[in-house]
């Protein structure tokens, strides 16, 4: 069971990916799918090696993660 | 009415402007309406209220905007060549739609010009200045009883339709002392301004205060918005006096000091048998067109009195259509015509209409 | 589990139209946060300025003035004049703060008006396309210096920070980075200082934050952070150019 959880909202990803570079567990990669604005937007790729660290969200300049811990 | 008391009148507007409730003033010195601000540096903490003297011009009118954007009466005063620099302030206030009063006591240009009084301005008050369609309302004192009048209701007037107001003065009026007498505006409540920016508390939408519209169909609707405004104005706002209009036969046009003059060559004129008057507009923003209009009615010609080289005398010819004459008769570079000059002037254009 | 990390109130829930990547995301977070850290948001006004930045008016749950070009220290000094219980902050870039507007910031500064600047340096004009800025680096191409800046013609880049920092009156004058995690965390305490400076001790506080233009820098947001660490934080150092004497 993870610590922690982010919730992305996919239709305000921006697709600039620098979430993807900040994450220390590294299991946040770019969807292949297109969203709303026309972005390949990121997602969670291993979610249970999630530990709630929030970096992605510190980061993320579109307020798009909310992060859940225990 | 209170005491007459005898003041100057670049003091006289700044008292004024206080009893007409003016919280903030902001402004840098120019000659020659340096009193203004240093009456108020020393009248407003008195009073408690903010006197700022700003880095330049551009400061002050941006100060000003804030300032109004927050919901407060505030004033900036200068001479031309810093209502030069305040141009783009201007525009962002009318385009904004804030409350605010310029004073303007002008001097001679182009340029650096001269310090002494010019009324070569009238194109920048009244025909824009600042990039935009926008409309500022001029008030023309040509007393300095007149300067605290108009001053009061130039603050009225800019709360009441949310848009700049000027006092277009000049070098002479701001410096000669007559005596004056001030209103009793203590029992005058000052209007609520809800769309001031005083803090999101919940209990409104934001407040935003803006210009920008990039959205081209919005920025229309917004300028057919002032303009409809400024139709407004123009419909309930033109002052004016006359003097001696009724049997003239030739009538002077002429606004602030010039005015003045005009009257005394009037009446040396009239007692050499010649019938002239004087049509004195008050508000160079709306011009009062259409009274002038029908002065041209009758059979007479008309003389513009300005010290420019022809600014007001485009207003006059547009009003009448140009169904009569209208001669031009000026001095600039800061000289004051003298009524001998306006009376020889009066004398040239009767002459080849004399009948009696 | 529980929530640890949202969208701050103060932040309007709304897309913006910042470029993916911009930097403007995050510094307009950390000022959210700031605001709603010290529950000042209902005596909050904010003054936009002529940049990439001018539509923040519409990306706070604040009220809210748009100044002209450069004007945002002389606007921020007649509200907060007008309404000396509010707490006000400008949000600058570059051209307006550093080109146009030395003016207004260097006399607010002056006159130590009790405001908040954030002043976003990002080497460049942004919105109008990527022109050569006050603060462009020796050698940067940009669309008006297709060659380089060239220093013997136009000057080194300007250091508003230590410029500002030899002025009197100001109380904390700060320059902060939000090209990692680590320097997120210290813009957002350094910015969050800067509103304490007005809200308990009346003062001047200014936060310039080295930002990116991935878009006009012709790099990823990723490379542009990369950047911004290579070739502006070894010309503009971090740290703190003046500090108080004492913060409540």
């Amino acid at each position: 069971m993870a610590r922690g959880k982010v919730v992305f909202n996919e239709d305000r990803c921006k697709g600039c990916a620098l979430c993807t570079t900040v994450c220390p567990t590294k299991i946040l990669g770019m969807s292949e799918k297109i969203n709303k604005l026309g972005h390949h937007p990121a997602e969670v790729k291993e979610p249970d090696k999630c530990t709630g660290c929030a970096t992605c969200a510190l980061i993320c300049p579109d307020c798009v993660i909310q992060v859940y811990r225990e | 009415m209170s005491e007459k008391l005898l003041m100057k009148g670049n003091e006289a507007l700044a008292e004024a402007a206080l009893k007409a409730g003016c919280q903030l003033y902001f402004a840098y010195p120019i000659t020659p309406q340096s009193e203004i601000p240093e009456y108020l540096a020393r009248r407003m903490p008195e009073l408690g209220r903010v006197f700022l003297q700003a880095e330049s011009e551009i400061s002050a009118i941006n100060m000003v905007f804030g300032a109004a954007g927050a919901g407060a009466r505030v004033m900036t005063s200068s001479s031309s060549p810093g209502i030069s620099l305040k141009q783009e302030g201007i525009s962002y206030i009318a385009g904004a739609e804030l409350p605010c009063v310029i004073v303007n006591m002008s001097r001679g240009g182009p340029g650096l010009g001269g310090i002494q009084p010019a009324q070569s301005d009238y194109f920048q008050a009244t025909k824009g200045g600042g990039h935009g369609d926008y409309r500022l309302i001029v008030l023309a004192p040509s007393s300095v009883q007149e300067i605290v009048d108009l001053t009061i209701l130039a603050f009225d007037l800019a709360d009441k339709y949310r848009n700049p107001v000027m006092i277009m003065g000049d070098g002479l009026l701001g410096q000669m002392m007559e005596p004056v007498s001030f209103p009793d505006r203590s029992d005058v409540e000052l209007p609520e301004k809800p769309w001031a920016t005083t803090g999101y508390k919940g209990d409104r939408p934001r407040n935003v205060i803006k210009s920008l519209e990039l959205l081209p169909e919005r920025l229309e609707a917004h300028n057919l918005k002032l303009q409809e405004k400024y139709a407004d104005i123009a419909a309930t706002q033109k002052r004016s006096e006359e003097y001696l209009t009724d049997d003239a036969e030739i009538i002077l046009v002429a606004y602030g000091t010039v005015a003045r003059i005009c009257r005394s060559a009037i009446d040396m004129a009239r007692k050499k048998g010649i019938k002239a008057g004087l049509f004195r507009p008050i508000t160079l923003w709306p011009f009062p067109d259409k009274t002038l209009a029908s002065l041209a009615d009758k059979e007479r010609v008309f003389l513009t009195v300005e010290m420019s080289c022809g600014q007001m005398v485009e207003d006059v010819k547009l009003a009448i259509e140009c169904r009569r004459p209208v001669y031009f008769f000026s001095r600039v570079g800061g000289i004051v015509p003298s009524p001998e000059e306006v009376l020889a002037e009066i004398e040239k254009r009767v002459a080849g209409r004399c009948n009696a | 589990m529980k929530l640890v990390f949202d969208r701050p109130r103060a932040l309007a829930d709304v897309q913006t139209h910042y470029c993916p990547g911009c930097t403007h995301g995050i510094i307009h977070r950390l000022v959210a946060e700031a605001i709603d850290e010290l529950e000042v948001a209902d005596r909050t006004i904010g003054v936009a300025s002529v940049g990439c930045s001018a539509l923040n008016t519409k990306y706070f749950n604040l009220d809210y003035q748009e100044a002209a070009h450069g004007r945002a220290p002389a606007v921020a000094t007649g509200i907060k004049r007008a309404l000396p219980d509010s707490v006000v902050y400008t949000y600058q870039g570059d051209g307006d703060l550093a080109s146009i507007g030395t003016a207004e910031i260097v006399h607010a500064a002056n006159r130590g008006e009790a405001i908040t600047v954030i002043y976003v340096n990002n080497a460049i004009y942004g919105m109008t396309g990527g022109q050569m800025a006050p603060t462009t680096m020796p050698g940067q191409k940009t669309s008006t210096s297709p060659y380089g800046r060239d220093v013997e013609l136009v000057g080194y880049p300007i250091r508003m920070a230590e410029l500002l920092s030899t002025l009197v009156a100001p109380q904390y004058i700060v320059r902060v980075a939000v090209n990692s995690p680590a320097n997120i965390r210290k813009a957002k305490r350094a910015i969050k200082k800067a509103f304490e400076i007005q809200v308990n001790n009346n003062g001047f506080a200014l936060v310039e934050v080295l930002s990116t233009c991935p878009t006009n820098w012709g790099l990823s947001p990723e490379k542009a952070l990369e950047w911004l660490e290579e070739n502006m934080i070894p010309y503009y150092p971090l740290g703190e150019y003046k500090v108080p004497e004492e913060v409540e």
